[in-house]
């Protein structure tokens, strides 16, 4: 029986003394914590930002389309001037492109049941919803960042808001907190959908029109009546009020309360169903 | 049942799923620090079996237990103590190969110097060291077998879940495999292995249970099982087809029956054992037949299972009852 040459690995062959060796070695160490444990799958979600940076591009590209396009395209048939806009427009973008970043928690959990890593994740002795929170903790890094190119390249632009840096944290502090709780929806939906593709089909359909049907991109008084209707009962619309608002430094607090209260009942509602839904898939 | 511990003790385990009765009240008893093989077909309920001891599914009826754990009310005991190898759990095809190893060393309470240390001893000892910076995803079929079960290893479980460690693997690769299931199962390290390969099982396990639309039935050694399927068929591919007549005489005078193959050089012969097949070899180098070459192969499981069950393990490419072309 000859072996071909060109299927051999690079490195040495297992040695089995070695092996052997290797897993005399180690005595077994106390279990890891909760918080260590979900900082490890934090962490895992960094290195694969390192490692596929194509997720990330795909979701600052896409609003740096969206903030140029719409400023100087439609700003001046919107309001008047491209500058104007900008100043309205910008907050909303942020709410946008953040949230269009949640349908990629659904993704990676449906890529990790597909792959079958999240098998050995459940087989290990560490507390069980470990791996969705401290995913989503990485990705609650992503949308800071996701937030960061925004706001830097609507400074560059020209956005200049008018409770400065502490209103600007704040708004991005609100957005990360309810994309976070809205990630919840969407792990739910990938550990319920078949594949990492439909998952992201899944919810770009449920987020474009969620996100197109709010205040974002124009006031809902211009639009028909049961559209502004819809428009004013979407929690999205009271996200970007809440944002323009703490930017504006003239924050309706109803605004940010409803957008805290919908961010708790969401993941209370979703986080515990999307970790039954992994310990049983 | 024996003196010694043992590692699983199932009874009368039952899963179902919405289409069917994926595992149907299997029995297996496995000794402490032995290989037990599980054999069967894809399908007949290896997987959900193992998914069950590992705690990843919950029994519909039956019980077990692992290590002196039960699976449903000592879930965390278990998981504690056992490791899931193979196509039952993967490594993360995102992160290097290294990455895998530190994160896993992190989450079984390593810190992180300890756990980085214990990598790169790991990667060392499984030859990957010089891939250790790879993606895993660029791994080759037998580095990512090694590294899935270091991954396993780095903290020396007590039971390993071992679900075909060599499918798709080529023979280079899936020696390597073996070998270091060898030292694990030296290091004291129980093995509960799954495989479609009687050859696998042969070479490892101590103990094999054949399995089939999820029920246990056969068990035994692998001398046990092969001695009830014979040792398998001699296959001869004459230089001159014109010989076949003579060689076929010759070989059904050694060894009681020989057909001819669709191929017009080849005959084959069912063969108790190996001696016998030797003995049937020379006779027909006596009688004057050339030989081109030829091998004795161990009974596939397809021969295995006709001959426990009577009906074939699957119905794959291969017709099982042949139509004429195929030797029967």
């Amino acid at each position: 029986m000859s072996i071909n040459p060109a299927q051999a690995d690079i490195g040495t062959a297992a040695d089995e003394a070695a092996v052997r060796k290797a897993i005399s070695s180690t005595a077994r160490p106390p279990r890891a914590g909760a918080l260590s444990a979900a900082l490890a799958f934090g962490w895992r979600g960094m290195l694969k930002v390192k490692h596929v940076p194509e997720q990330l591009l795909d979701v600052t590209i896409t609003p740096v389309m969206f903030v140029l396009m719409f400023t100087y395209i439609f700003g001046g048939a919107i309001a008047g001037s491209t500058r104007e806009y900008l100043q309205y427009i910008l907050p909303g973008i942020l709410v946008m492109s953040v949230l269009f970043t949640t349908v990629y928690s659904g993704v990676s959990i449906n890529t990790d049941l597909t792959k079958g890593v999240a098998d050995r994740f459940r087989s290990l002795p560490i507390w069980r919803p470990a791996p969705l929170l401290g995913a989503l903790l990485g990705d609650a890094a992503r949308y800071l960042a996701n937030g960061a190119v925004i706001l830097i390249l609507g400074y560059a632009l020209g956005f200049r808001p008018g409770a400065g840096l502490p209103g600007v944290v704040a708004a991005l502090g609100l957005v990360v907190l309810f994309a976070f709780a809205l990630s919840w929806v969407f792990t739910t939906v990938g550990l319920r959908l078949r594949s990492p593709s439909a998952v992201m089909n899944a919810g770009f359909m449920a987020i474009f029109p969620l996100t197109f049907l709010s205040n974002v991109f124009v006031g809902p008084e211009t639009l028909p009546g049961p559209l502004e209707a819809f428009v004013n009962i979407n929690p999205i619309s009271t996200l970007a009020s809440a944002s323009r608002g703490l930017m504006e430094g003239h924050v309706d607090s109803g605004d940010v309360v409803i957008v805290l209260a919908v961010a708790a009942a969401v993941t209370l509602v979703f986080a515990p169903l999307t970790s039954r839904l992994y310990r049983r898939s | 049942m024996t003196t010694s511990a043992l590692a699983i003790e199932a009874t009368g385990l039952v899963k179902s799923f919405k289409e069917a009765r994926a595992v149907d009240g299997v029995d297996l008893a496995v000794r402490a620090g032995s290989v037990y093989g599980v054999l069967g077909p894809n399908g007949a309920g290896k997987t959900t079996t193992i998914r069950m001891l590992a705690t990843l599914l919950r029994p519909d009826a039956g019980s077990a237990l692992v290590l002196g754990h039960d699976i449903v009310e000592e879930a965390d005991e278990v998981r504690a103590s056992v490791t899931l190898t193979g196509q039952l759990a993967s490594v993360d095809e995102d992160l290097t190969g290294r990455e895998n190893l530190v994160l896993l060393g992190w989450l079984l309470g390593l810190k992180r110097p300890a756990a980085k240390a214990r990598a790169d001893e790991l990667l060392e000892a499984f030859g990957l060291t010089e891939a250790a910076g790879r993606l895993v995803k660029h791994f080759s079929g037998g580095m990512r077998r090694r590294l899935d079960i270091a991954a396993s290893m780095v903290v020396t479980p007590e039971l390993m879940f071992l679900d075909e460690p060599t499918t798709g693997l080529d023979p280079r690769s899936r020696n390597q495999v073996w070998g270091i299931v060898r030292a694990l199962v030296a290091g004291g390290t129980t093995i509960l292995l799954c495989t479609q390969y009687l050859e696998e099982a042969d070479q490892l396990a101590d103990g094999i249970a054949v399995i089939d639309r999820g029920r246990v039935i056969a068990e035994g050694t692998p001398s046990q099982l092969k001695a009830s399927v014979g040792s398998g068929a001699l296959r001869v591919r004459l230089l001159d087809p014109a010989d076949r007549p003579e060689a076929e005489r010759v070989l059904t005078r050694e060894l009681g029956s020989a057909s001819p193959e669709a191929d017009p050089a080849v005959l084959t012969a069912t063969c108790p054992d190996a001696d016998q097949g030797a003995l049937a070899v020379a006779e027909l180098a006596r009688a004057g037949v050339r030989i081109a070459d030829f091998s004795l192969g161990q009974p596939t499981l397809d021969e295995v299972f006709l001959a426990l069950t009577g009906h074939p393990a699957e119905a794959p490419a291969e017709p099982a009852v042949p139509t004429g072309e195929e030797s029967a």
